[in-house]
């Protein structure tokens, strides 16, 4: 259990974004992934949480595109991360509206500003990148998030 | 130790004002006149409420701020704020604390001014910095992002999900307190304003102030009130995530939890319902909840509300009232959802009601799909 005196799980994650890192918890005792990160793990409260930095690849689970007045529209997405939490994010780098389910992707950290710390949204990975698409990732969502 | 089955009933019920109400009257005023109409309506006295259930956006410690305003001292209270699901909660906890003997006479209110002073300002949203960095579009996107993973799972269309806006449009035409007046067609939803994809403004419920409130006793007490009693014959509350990108699946509620506890509770089934009422915060969620509730099997919601199967002389009567889509939506609308439930059920609904109605069920939704609420209500042929 971290001492809240002196770090937060959610200070802890920034740090990483800082380095232009994704970070995520792994619960020691199952081995399952924590997301987004906390002081010990759901359900089992283990507290043997350990960091880990993720490749940065991951699924488009659901999508959505919103029309804020006088702005272009905006992706919003959830992403199923390879290491097997979901978080929610947005794709650039594409028609908002061509962002489809199922759809391959890597993280990109965004630098943020004044108000905004940095935060990390995806791009799509291109087809000759060569890389395998998640196993079951679009219709077994479950599945994604509950393995390893 | 459970609930028992009709062991309390509905004797009073009634909305506040609707719609757009005067310049700086508050929440709590539409609660209390919500109250004084449902009094009236089972000839109870102010006197006699000792248990205060209530939940809104803008009154943060609300059973404090009623019983101020109402001048009442009660032996319960309760402010379980788990979004529009709040009230058919607070009917579970009210029928557990009447059972004890821990109060009598239970008062359940809402109120809101959200028309008025603005979404904005009446529901401020919480930072969640794994979320807000992304500004989705609170609560239309979740429900958006869930529409998507429905429509990629089970082929259910944006035509689908307009089904459900006309159907709720063309009850709310035989509903004089309806808000929206006019007729609207499949053609209209598609081609309104997009504000979230899949969802238009047509495909989202209305943003009006409103409120209102119910009174319930005890089974033995409700027989000598004005009314027909309406009873309780069951109720599930369930949770499953409170932020959108922690629901386990988008397409599965926990209504899929909550109805079966107020079915086996009921000792009833889906057939046995004449009348549904189910929390239309979005054309989807009637979908979800006509599944998730076992009126159709999982990923046939869409194809079960084509062809006006939940409008008026379909095969369903969904929303009779108009919905949160086209009667009113003061923010948070469960209370609402259960007082047409009880109508149906009175046999009060005029031009809208439901032949020999005797069991109704009303559903609750609250966040983002996030707490799911079932209370089945039974007339006196049921007990």
């Amino acid at each position: 259990m971290p001492d809240l005196k002196q770090r937060s799980p959610y200070g802890t994650y920034l740090e990483h974004c800082r380095r232009g890192e994704l970070a995520y918890q792994v619960s020691a005792a199952d081995g399952k992934p924590v997301f987004y990160p906390r002081v010990a793990a759901p359900g089992t409260g283990s507290t043997d949480l350990e960091w880990r930095v993720s490749k940065g690849l991951g699924t488009v689970y659901a999508t959505t595109v919103v029309y804020y007045k006088n702005e272009p529209p905006l992706n919003v997405a959830l992403i199923d991360v390879d290491e097997g939490f979901r978080m929610m994010s947005r794709v650039e780098g594409i028609d908002p509206m061509q962002v489809k389910i199922g759809m391959r992707v890597r993280v990109k950290m965004l630098p943020g500003d004044d108000k905004q710390p940095p935060y990390p949204i995806f791009t799509p990975l291109l087809p000759e990148e060569g890389i395998p698409h998640h196993p079951g990732s679009s219709s077994h969502p479950s599945s994604v998030r509950r393995g390893k | 130790m459970t609930l028992k089955r009709g062991s309390i009933a509905v004797v009073g019920v009634a909305e506040s004002d609707l719609g757009q109400v005067a310049p700086d009257t508050t929440p709590l005023d539409l609660m209390a006149q919500g109250t004084f109409r449902a009094l009236e309506d089972c000839g109870l006295k102010l006197a006699d409420i000792d248990g205060v259930f209530c939940a809104a956006t803008q009154v943060r410690m609300g059973p404090m701020a009623l019983s101020e305003y109402l001048g009442i001292k009660p032996k319960v209270f309760d402010g379980t704020q788990i979004g529009g699901s709040s009230f058919m909660c607070h009917v579970a906890h009210a029928q557990a604390a009447i059972e004890l003997g821990l109060c009598e006479v239970a008062l359940i209110a809402y109120g809101s001014t959200q028309r008025s002073v603005s979404r904005a300002a009446a529901s401020p949203r919480e930072i969640n910095p794994y979320e807000s960095p992304y500004r989705p579009f609170m609560p239309p996107s979740a429900y958006a992002m869930a529409a998507s993973r429905h429509m990629h799972q089970y082929g259910t269309t944006r035509e689908q999900l307009a089904e459900v806006a006309v159907a709720a449009r063309k009850w709310a035409l035989l509903n004089p307190k309806a808000w929206e007046k006019e007729p609207l067609t499949i053609e209209q939803v598609l081609n309104a304003r997009m504000v979230s994809y899949p969802f238009t403004v047509r495909d989202c419920c209305l943003v009006l102030d409103g409120g209102g409130a119910m009174i319930l006793t005890s089974a033995a007490r409700a027989k000598s009130l004005k009314k027909k009693p309406v009873y309780v014959l069951g109720t599930g509350e369930a949770l499953s995530h409170a932020s959108i990108s922690s629901m386990p699946d988008l397409t599965v509620t926990a209504a899929a939890a909550s109805g079966p506890k107020a079915f086996a509770m009921a000792g009833l089934k889906p057939v046995d319902v004449d009348m549904v009422s189910l929390y239309d915060a979005f054309t989807i969620t009637p979908i979800f909840f006509l599944e998730d509730l076992r009126f159709c099997p999982k990923g046939e919601g869409g194809r079960f509300v084509s062809n006006g199967a939940i409008a008026p002389g379909g095969k369903l009567p969904v929303n009779t009232s108009g919905g949160g889509l086209s009667y009113c939506h003061p923010g948070m609308y469960g209370l609402l959802v259960m007082i047409e439930a009880v109508r149906q059920v009175r046999g009060e609904c005029d031009k809208r009601q439901v032949k020999d109605c005797e069991v109704a069920l009303a559903h609750g939704n609250g966040g983002v799909l996030s707490s799911q609420c079932t209370v089945i209500f039974g007339g006196p042929s049921t007990v």
